[in-house]
């Protein structure tokens, strides 16, 4: 296994291939920062083991957003940012949806917090979270046509 | 989990509709309130009565030209925007930063945090029934708004921190201004602090309102002042320093009661901590050096230049036109706001206008703890915990 420059990434990718093998499709570090990009069935799963492992205690779910990734497909890639207050750490999760079948697992089971980030990810980019208890738009109307932060949707508005 | 659709209440209890007009909620923010008489049943908030679309408008505009925006989003910490945005184009850029333009970042921002709890304090008091302190709270920050248009030529929107430095040299007699804040300042807390910390009126209205246990408030992703009120001493500017915050020496205050009155309380702490970092931010800014990195491509050229030199002018007409191209990544940088961690999510595509920005907004993320903070509570107590969460509207929406 290659040694990534940031010590706290190697802990979190060896403890995660440990828990399971398949957990890991590609590591990214770019900036000093660490992505660990995971299959999209995985998401949850991981996300549990990010936070309940002891040895990773990823606590906060700080930030969710999307990037259309316009025209390749898999198109909408979410980023999961994640914090360990007690460790001082931070990691993000990556996985991708394509936009015919924008569906992932909600991680509302693990962080309540993920509640009004999914909200917002649905709302500007239509991914379905599947098990959100409250998945409505919330800054737009709720009679709102289209998803406004996908590339294909003008900057200017529809008219 | 309550819907709006089912806020509509049963035979026993009512729905009161409290916003977006209302002035306890800060701006344009709407609470539909289930009451069973004066209490909370519970509490939908409704947002998105200010989105601008500033993510989407970033998309269309340059690295630089992206700046003005970010000003319009948190409108009572403008600079930590300005900040939290340039140090992400930095990191992709991977700009290194003169020392005396981070320094003075960090005095700009710090004294922006003061302006930024000032109103809070002011408004906060307003809402408590308080009036007076709203005046001499609003006296203070004219002088921090003083220094700002010295240095920026702008009130609030000063776009004063730019992708590889600052706009402008701070102008003379910057020195004598600050230092004059900073002399009168501390008094003037204490004089807050006599109005209001053993005001009966004052503590009965916040002791002992809005409690959630700090587990709770992590598993909601709350940060800032509110979670630092339950002991939980997280603090960006700490856990991950940014703009060479780690050669300062400040402490985070924290306190154990989670209520609304050991938020009040964190929050003066850190106006009297952030005129500690003031002054040794002013100690540590040299009179003289540069403001820009040294980066041709990126940082536009001195006006001098322009006219002796061939390629500095192709730069400007460049950077102006075009604009510049990070290289093909993402980052992403967290700042500490008056509110709490601020991020700026930028993934850039390798063309000169970014892929996609996100901010990561404080406000919006902690008034989804608003639910469980009054519900069983009074309706005036939701007032309290609205304020004390400190939210700012044109952040929470964007």
């Amino acid at each position: 296994m290659t040694q990534l420059a940031n010590a706290d990434a190697n802990i979190v990718v060896e403890q995660l291939r440990g828990w399971n093998a398949s957990a890991i499709t590609q590591v990214v570090e770019y900036r000093g920062e660490t992505t660990v990009v995971v299959p999209r069935e995985l998401l949850r799963a991981t996300a549990q083991q990010c936070k309940e492992n002891p040895a990773l205690h990823f606590d906060l779910l700080s930030d969710v957003t999307c990037v259309d990734r316009f025209p390749v497909e898999p198109r909408l890639e979410l980023n999961y940012s994640l914090v360990s207050i007690p460790r001082q750490a931070r990691i993000r999760l990556r996985t991708s949806v394509s936009v015919q079948h924008p569906v992932v697992d909600s991680l509302v089971p693990v962080w309540p917090g993920a509640n009004w980030l999914e909200r917002e990810v649905f709302d500007l980019f239509g991914v379905q979270f599947e098990g959100h208890p409250d998945l409505r738009r919330i800054l737009l109307p709720e009679d709102f046509e289209g998803f406004p932060l996908r590339r294909d949707f003008p900057v200017e508005g529809k008219r | 989990m309550t819907t709006v659709e089912s806020a509509i209440g049963t035979a026993k209890t009512m729905v009161l509709n409290m916003g977006p007009q209302h002035p306890s909620t800060h701006g344009v923010l709407r609470v539909l309130l289930e009451l069973d008489g004066e209490n909370v049943v519970s509490a939908v908030p409704d947002l998105g009565y200010l989105h601008t679309g500033i993510e989407k408008s970033c998309e269309d505009k340059t690295y630089s030209q992206a700046i003005t925006l970010t000003d319009r989003m948190d409108y009572l910490n403008p600079l930590g925007n300005n900040l939290v945005y340039c140090l992400a184009v930095e990191k992709l850029l991977d700009l290194e930063v003169p020392k005396r333009a981070q320094y003075i970042r960090v005095m700009m921002v710090e004294l922006q945090r003061i302006s930024s709890h000032l109103v809070w304090l002011g408004t906060h008091a307003l809402d408590m029934g308080a009036m007076s302190v709203m005046l001499y709270c609003f006296r203070e920050r004219e002088e921090i708004l003083k220094i700002f248009e010295r240095f920026a030529g702008q009130r609030m929107m000063t776009s004063y921190i730019r992708i590889g430095g600052l706009a402008l040299q701070p102008p003379a007699g910057w020195r004598e201004q600050v230092q004059r804040f900073l002399d009168m300042m501390p008094a003037r807390v204490d004089e807050y602090e006599a109005l209001l910390t053993e005001n009966r009126i004052w503590q009965g209205r916040l002791k002992g309102v809005g409690y959630l246990p700090p587990e709770v408030l992590i598993a909601n992703s709350t940060t800032g002042p509110g979670l630092r009120a339950a002991g939980v001493a997280f603090d960006n500017r700490k856990a991950f320093p940014y703009s060479s915050y780690e050669e300062f020496d400040f402490n985070v205050p924290t306190r154990t009661e989670s209520d609304c009155y050991a938020r009040y309380l964190v929050r003066v702490a850190e106006i009297r901590e952030s005129l500690k970092i003031v002054r040794q931010a002013m100690d540590k800014i040299s009179d003289e050096g540069s403001i820009k990195a040294e980066a041709p491509g990126i940082i536009p050229p001195q006006r001098e230049k322009m006219k002796t030199e061939m390629e500095a002018l192709i730069y400007h007409f460049k950077i102006f036109t075009e604009g510049f191209s990070p290289p093909p990544g993402e980052a992403y940088v967290a700042v500490e706001s008056p509110r709490g961690e601020l991020g700026c999510f930028i993934a850039s595509d390798g063309s000169p206008k970014p892929l996609r920005v996100h901010f990561r907004s404080p406000s919006f993320i902690n008034l989804q703890a608003l639910p469980r903070m009054v519900e069983g509570q009074l309706i005036a107590d939701t007032v309290a915990c609205i304020g004390t969460i400190d939210i700012v509207l044109g952040e929470v929406d964007r």
